[in-house]
């Protein structure tokens, strides 16, 4: 009994620390990112390469005061940070890094990273409607329109796939994509031609999911001044921010799951942790480059994209497959 | 004011857009009636920065008068004192040199396109794009490079005298600005491919934010504003002033009244002035750059003068009325920002916000321009 506690805490600890490492120290990749492409220089003078920009930033803002605003909603306004970082962190639990490298692997993996994933949304809305703030609350009710409307288009493909590998465990869904690159979700098979369609739908939802450019209309800084965190200071907003990232971490590793293969090689030899983090880093990587490069959308041009493009697409596809299925 | 904002349906609520707000680009505050994230209303509110640069111009001396002409507009800031010394040199009947005339056209020229760049870059910020203000900076960086190498400052240029100029270009500049020209061609080429041709970009600026060419002339607006509108009019092609009539330019103009049409037409300007700017550097001819004979103190005679240029935001015009005397008797301007800013009111009901504000980036507003 006693070992199991050991190895929960062993794993929560390992969690927290994986997922406040990676949401700093992506901070840092993401300015140096848009250093590159913007030709300048990004953070440069803290440390080598500016490496101890992440430490120092998170001193600054632990060392602020945080105010709360007069007439906010004093819980909903304390609680939101929190609820954006923790489900976060939680996340990292179900998520098998590598044969052996998963906290706690469970039969309904995806399921739960989804239930997490939508704690997100939840997050935001207590924060722009609680801080008592107009652009919060315009903030809040598009993000949570938003995460609405692409939690459907996924949660239609992750179907898909469980049909495919008729499993929701995701250490068994990548056991099933073992071998070579052909064997990866991603390439179109005879049971789900549509493969690599469904892996872009997935990548863009996981763009809206996240709140990432160009889809980040909760915190459009030119008409909303900075969307729901606009009344955030101190460590609320660094909570927000490290949330932001963290869930990149989550969706990126999702989308190497269920797409590429996890801790497959591509050509089948030395399966390993280091195959994941390199997929993950790659996808996290191209969505750096897609905010630095993009304008925002409009917010009904981000509903009409999802209603209209992405959830139709999806379902052809879930009765395509589920139809081939059924013949092969 | 306790408890979070309840927002019934149907109902609306007052929205402060500014007077610090990141969509204002400076100190404008536009009161806001929302519907949700439609305007049912909006108010223009002006006033934060009015620094009475009319009235200085009628307090002080006409030398005196003409650094102010340049604190109007901080990134066109060659075409508003071109506007004031053309007018005094019209009132005084000053001649003015020919070489003068064409390094002024130049480096007017060039410091439109350093305003174009900019604005270039302030818009596509505007709708969330970062990286192309980035670039823009950089080629105006350029830009002011070389202004500042003949002129002595970067923004606030004084560089034009009643009568001329305040010293001569050097081979530096004109080596520079040829330079420059081909460099400034390929840049926009990839502005072109970068921004312009973006599929999210066009889809919130194509058919929004119609500013037709009827409420152009209820509110006077002017410039690209309503050359986006179809309104075929530009100042140095109409009413030619300096030696804009010995240059080869077009007047890009464009029918579809929305954002993206105001965007091609700064875009296609931004060529326009380098091609003025290749014929000026060709026919530069040698001479003086001050007039010999200028009178030691200026002194119009009795009489109502107006004078109109085209500067990076429209059409700006100076009305001085003179009695004789050192001073002007009335100095009144006519900004463009101004009028193109009116229009933001009526143009933006029904709109949703975040329209409304792309819109008003496409208005390009330079505030202290607005309120002088």
């Amino acid at each position: 009994m006693s070992l199991t506690i050991f190895n929960a805490l062993v794993a929560v600890v390992a969690a927290i620390a994986f997922a406040a490492l990676n949401a700093a120290y992506l901070v840092w990749a993401e300015r140096r990112g848009a250093g590159r492409i913007q030709r300048r220089p990004g953070p440069n003078v803290n440390g080598p390469l500016g490496l101890l920009q992440p430490p120092a930033d998170g001193l600054k803002l632990m060392a602020k005061q945080l105010t709360i605003p007069g007439g906010a909603d004093k819980a909903l306004f304390v609680v939101a940070p929190v609820l954006a970082m923790v489900p976060a962190i939680m996340s990292f639990v179900t998520i098998p890094f590598s044969d052996t490298i998963v906290a706690h692997s469970m039969n309904i993996g995806v399921l739960m990273l989804f239930a997490f994933a939508s704690l997100g949304g939840l997050a935001i809305l207590f924060a722009g409607w609680g801080s008592r703030n107009k652009y919060g609350v315009m903030a809040s009710v598009r993000a949570v329109s938003q995460s609405i409307s692409y939690e459907i288009p996924m949660l239609i493909t992750v179907i898909t796939i469980v049909m495919i590998t008729g499993t929701m465990n995701l250490k068994d869904m990548v056991a099933a994509q073992a071998g070579g690159f052909w064997n990866w979700n991603f390439f179109p098979s005879f049971s789900s031609p549509l493969m690599p369609i469904s892996f872009l739908l997935f990548f863009v939802c996981t763009l809206a999911e996240t709140n990432r450019a160009p889809f980040d209309l909760g915190e459009a800084e030119s008409e909303l001044v900075a969307g729901f965190h606009t009344e955030y200071g101190s460590m609320g907003f660094g909570l927000f921010f490290m949330g932001e990232y963290a869930n990149i971490v989550i969706g990126t590793s999702l989308m190497t799951i269920l797409f590429l293969g996890g801790w497959n090689c591509p050509f089948g030899l030395y399966p390993g942790v280091w195959w994941f983090l390199i997929k993950v880093y790659l996808l996290i990587f191209s969505f750096i480059w897609i905010r630095w490069t993009f304008p925002r959308t409009t917010i009904y041009g981000l509903l009409n994209l999802s209603w209209k493009i992405l959830i139709p697409i999806s379902l052809f596809n879930l009765l395509l497959t589920a139809g081939l299925l059924k013949v092969f | 004011m306790s408890g979070p904002i309840h927002i019934q349906p149907g109902e609306t609520f007052t929205l402060n857009v500014g007077p610090q707000h990141p969509a204002t680009h400076g100190v404008l505050r536009v009161k806001m009636e929302m519907d949700g994230e439609y305007i049912v209303k909006a108010e223009t509110v002006l006033g934060y920065i009015h620094r009475m640069h009319e009235l200085m111009g009628e307090n002080r001396t006409y030398p005196q008068v003409l650094p102010n002409l340049s604190r109007l507009d901080y990134l066109g800031a060659l075409g508003y004192t071109h506007g004031h010394v053309l007018v005094i040199e019209r009132a005084a009947g000053i001649e003015v040199p020919e070489r003068a005339e064409y390094i002024r056209a130049i480096t007017v020229e060039l410091n439109r396109i350093a305003s174009h760049l900019f604005w270039f870059g302030a818009f596509v910020m505007d709708l969330g794009g970062f990286t192309p203000l980035m670039y823009a900076i950089e080629d105006r960086e350029y830009i002011l490079d070389i202004l500042e190498a003949v002129t002595g400052s970067r923004l606030t240029y004084c560089y034009y005298r009643f009568g001329g100029l305040y010293n001569d270009v050097d081979d530096d500049f004109i080596s520079a600005t040829r330079a420059f020209i081909p460099r400034m061609r390929k840049q926009l080429k990839k502005y072109d491919a970068l921004v312009t041709g973006n599929i999210i970009f066009r889809k919130r600026l194509d058919g929004i934010g119609i500013i037709p060419a009827e409420m152009c002339r209820k509110y006077g607006a002017t410039g690209p504003v309503s050359r986006g509108a179809g309104i075929d009019f530009d100042v140095r092609k109409n009413e030619p002033y300096s030696v804009y009539s010995e240059f080869d330019f077009d007047t890009p103009v464009y029918h579809e009244c929305d954002s993206l049409a105001r965007y091609k037409v700064r875009m296609d300007e931004m060529e326009q002035s380098l091609r003025i700017i290749e014929q000026g550097l060709d026919k530069l001819p040698d001479g003086p750059i001050m007039p010999k004979k200028k009178p030691k103190l200026i002194k119009p005679p009795k009489g109502d003068y107006y004078q109109a240029v085209e500067t990076a935001r429209g059409s700006f015009g100076i009305r001085l009325v003179s009695d004789g005397s050192k001073n002007a008797y009335r100095f009144k301007l006519r900004s463009p920002t101004y009028s193109n800013m009116s229009l933001f009111d009526e143009a933006c009901e029904g709109m949703l916000i975040m329209d409304a504000l792309a819109m008003m980036g496409s208005l390009d507003l330079v505030i202290p321009e607005i309120d002088r």
